[in-house]
């Protein structure tokens, strides 16, 4: 097996190496000219890169003949820290993983938990966990969306409207949990903290002013020309390659592929919450700017739906341990939709107080399995928001 | 969507001489997982993938265990031939006896790395399908096929296997390392990889941490005093 | 017309940049630090351990009231192990009034302390509170951001500033779990009485040994914390 070094290899070192017949190995792009090709490191300092991540890309000229992502520098080895402490001191790491949405990852770890010890959770709990779950979701998206506005050169406008309205919601966290972004608030079995009647009224009025919200930044941005000059047509991903390279959340989506995992799972309670599933036509740059778009609106009707909903009870069976919790041998894969794609938590216990192997399934990771594919052919510009568009957070890709 | 029972069934049925194997999971999740013998897990999976009624063309999740050796100390009654002087008239004579004596054998259980898959449908919207396949033992047969030709998606996550643990995937197309730097050497999520001491200040260190930095200093000072002593 | 979205998103930024100087909701810069926001109420930062002030005029008041009884289950549980606590050798009245051991030792590493609040949540003897104090810069990079457990005490008045419903429900429980103690003694006596066999003595309030914990304090103090730290013997060994 000859391994290509990704630093001198020539395109036709490139294009003599073994390649199975049956992988979807993306076309090689025939360089003009006299096949001398210019290699960039991009990053890992940089400011377009999300992070501490770098591409090697080898360039004629402008177009990218290849791609290779380049990650590791934010590696902890969270699951190793996992194994050496207990189920309940991994629920602040986790808030560390994907540090734009903690609630979606505490979620999902405390989902895999309960599947390992068939854990209820209590009516209440639910309807928190999708509360702040939908404003985590639309936080997200909104700055995900204010990102890749800015590496088209806007210079931060939208991304500051973003994080305008991103404060509003992090203080709803913080009156709630006690910290704006490591909230450290999901529990085996439901959550940390009751929200009082007075919290539930500021989250009405947030809600409240999150359509006001999410029109002004349609209105500045959707059809302004530059965007759909720069993003209808870059970085298309058909939907067979999507799925076979394990892509999920909205670049899947919008691809058109109807998989939405809250719909196929319907973990929690989501079955009760009447919301569409936005698809895209393209699958282009464009395409996913307007999914996560319409995905925001969507979460604002369920967030109106849960909140009109939610019942008193209590939020935590009081049977559930908190200190000295030893699930019984066995294994568990628990899954969420989270913003970024699906966050999922394989577990093995073996009956001892830390878990035998803790796995993070990333979808950040696992989404940047096609970046090399979206990426060739096209101008070194188009990169940028090719992989501002793939919405990546270095703490889950690295873990 | 089918059984374990009904999924071996069919992929004994489509790829005859796979040695498949049910791992039954005694969790309340009842995910139970198809252990493939790596003879025939590529025929196995790319069937997986291509049949009509299980559809399983995505994979969600791959990663790596590591088991390692088990020590089991086993009394052993052992029958030893002695010779021992026998008192008795006249000169000494030696009588062979036999005696049985305890001891204590230790007997070496060869661990294995494993590699896990969780497969969904997305055209058919069932899952997790879960297949599991074990190397030979932990330290030189440590190959493993490589399902990327099967589900691109396998791409990624095989090399952080191979680079957290060391089991090579082999048919890969680009097997190298992705979290670790390429010069790096051992394999960190091994349950025997031990850190590198680093410890220049650790106020409030525990159990083995403090055991580590006490020896850490000690072994500075010594080298210290070696040194002022020339 | 082309360029027609941009000047309806060009509308939408001269509507916020000229009503930025008319109404708050667009101008939401704070100029910190002269303009502050004032903290909400269940916010957390670093742990701080309570005590109950017994007699403001003695300056050893933090440790003769303080509630925390070196059980160890902070240090247990706090993930990434920032909390360090040696027993003392004597016990001193805890904040029911039982006889109980007290930390000789009580560093908190707040370089590595994440805030998650797991110590606060899993202690029996709501010892160990969240404060809100985040403005710690020192300068000395290795020694400065550990805390002992002198700069970790505060008053549960200040407790009651910082978090005033949840103070005033710790008190509640804890004045529950005082009647409960003192029914149980009651109860012990009575039964003894009855019985004919010599009533134990109530507890005594215990000579407060401050004159030994000031001495004790200060030699924990003067062991010192150089960048190359072993683990100093000293007091509380």
């Amino acid at each position: 097996m000859t391994e290509f070094n990704s630093h001198s290899a020539t395109v036709a070192e490139m294009q003599e190496s073994p390649r199975s017949e049956h992988w979807n190995r993306p076309a090689h792009i025939e360089p003009s000219g006299d096949g001398e090709l210019l290699e960039v490191a991009m990053g890992p300092h940089h400011p377009s890169t999300h992070g501490v991540f770098r591409m090697d890309v080898a360039l004629d000229g402008e177009r990218v003949i290849r791609l290779r992502p380049v990650f590791g520098y934010l590696h902890r080895n969270h699951e190793k820290i996992a194994e050496g402490v207990s189920y309940l001191a991994s629920m602040p790491y986790t808030d560390r993983l994907d540090y734009i949405c903690p609630i979606t990852n505490n979620w999902a770890y405390a989902l895999a938990v309960e599947k390992l010890t068939g854990q209820a959770v209590p009516e209440r709990a639910e309807y928190l966990r999708v509360i702040l779950g939908e404003l985590t979701r639309f936080q997200n998206h909104a700055s995900s969306i204010g990102f890749l506005i800015q590496e088209m050169g806007a210079s931060g406008t939208p991304l500051m409207y973003a994080f305008r309205e991103r404060e509003k919601i992090l203080d709803l966290f913080e009156k709630l949990t006690g910290a704006r972004m490591m909230v450290n608030y999901m529990r085996f079995g439901g959550c940390r903290v009751d929200a009082s009647p007075a919290w539930m009224n500021v989250a009405r009025k947030t809600v409240a002013g999150l359509t006001e919200f999410a029109d002004e930044f349609e209105r500045l941005l959707t059809s302004n020309e530059i965007l759909m000059a720069r993003t209808q047509g870059v970085g298309i991903l058909k939907p067979e390659l999507a799925v076979n390279a394990g892509v999920t959340g909205p670049m899947l989506r919008a691809s058109g592929v109807n998989y939405d995992i809250r719909k196929v799972d319907n973990y929690g309670i989501y079955d009760r919450f009447d919301f569409r599933v936005p698809l895209g036509d393209h699958g282009d740059v464009y395409d996913r700017f307007m999914i996560r778009t319409l995905e925001m609106r969507e979460s604002i009707k369920i967030l109106q739906q849960a909140l009109k909903d939610i019942p008193d009870g209590p939020i935590m069976d009081p049977k559930a341990k908190i200190r000295g919790f030893r699930p019984k041998p066995g294994e568990a894969y628990g899954r969420i939709e989270a913003p970024k794609g699906e966050l999922g938590f394989y577990l093995i216990s073996d009956g001892g107080p830390s878990p035998y192997r803790y796995r993070i399934r990333p979808p950040s990771l696992i989404n940047l399995t096609i970046l090399e594919d979206m990426c060739l052919g096209q101008n070194v510009a188009d990169v940028v928001l090719i992989f501002g568009s793939v919405d990546i957070v270095l703490g889950e890709v690295d873990r | 969507m089918k059984t374990v029972e009904e999924i071996k069934a069919a992929i004994e049925a489509a790829v005859p001489g796979a040695g498949v194997e049910i791992v039954s999971n005694p969790s309340p999740s009842a995910q139970h997982s198809l252990r493939l013998a790596p003879g025939q897990a590529f025929a196995v999976a790319k069937f997986l993938r291509d049949d009509a009624d299980l559809a399983l063309d995505f994979l969600s999740n791959a990663t790596g265990i590591d088991w390692p050796d088990k020590e089991f100390g086993e009394k052993v009654q052992v029958t030893h031939r002695i010779s021992k002087p026998v008192d008795g008239p006249g000169r000494k004579k030696t009588q062979i006896v036999e005696e049985v004596v305890e001891e204590t054998r230790i007997r070496v259980e060869p661990g294995w790395l494993e590699a896990v898959y969780h497969l969904y449908s997305v055209a058919k919207r069932h899952g997790p399908v879960v297949l599991r396949m074990r190397t030979i033992n932990r330290t030189d047969q440590v190959e493993l096929p490589s399902l990327t030709p099967i589900w691109r998606s396998a791409e990624f996550q095989e090399r952080e296997i191979f680079d957290l643990y060391g089991i090579v995937f082999t048919g890969h197309p680009d097997l190298r390392r992705l979290l670790m730097w390429d010069e790096f050497k051992d394999h960190p999520m091994r349950r025997d990889y031990r850190e590198p001491d680093d410890f220049e200040y650790e106020p409030t260190a525990h159990d083995d941490v403090l055991n580590r930095t006490l020896e850490h200093h000690a072994a500075i000072a010594g080298q210290e005093e070696a040194g002022a002593g020339e | 017309m082309l360029g027609e979205g941009m000047l309806k998103g060009m509308a939408e930024t001269a509507k916020n940049f000229v009503g930025s100087f008319f109404s708050a909701k667009r101008l939401t810069t704070v100029q910190y630090p002269e303009e502050r926001i004032a903290p909400f109420e269940a916010a957390r930062v670093f742990p701080f351990l309570v005590y109950d002030a017994k007699n403001p005029a003695d300056p050893a008041d933090w440790l003769v009231g303080m509630r925390c009884v070196a059980c160890q289950i902070c240090e247990k549980e706090c993930p990434p192990k920032c909390i360090f606590i040696e027993k003392s050798k004597d016990k001193k009245p805890d904040a029911l009034g039982k006889q109980q051991f007290y930390p000789a030792r009580f560093d908190i590493d707040i370089s590595v302390c994440m805030s998650c609040q797991i110590c606060v949540e899993v202690c029996p003897f709501e010892a160990i509170k969240m404060d809100t104090e985040f403005e710690l810069s020192t300068d000395d990079r290795f020694g400065g951001l550990l805390l002992d457990r002198e700069q970790l005490a505060k008053s549960n008045e200040y407790y009651h500033q910082i978090h005033a419903t949840e103070a005033a429900a710790v008190d509640d429980h804890l004045a529950e779990g005082k009647v409960k103690a003192e029914a149980k003694t009651t109860a012990v006596a009575i039964a003894g009485a009855i019985r004919g066999a010599e009533v134990p003595p109530p507890a005594k309030p215990a000579e407060t040994p401050a004159a030994d914990a000031a001495s004790e304090a200060s030699a924990a103090r003067t062991a010192p914390v150089t960048k190359t730290a072993k683990r100093p013997t000293g007091a509380g060994n």
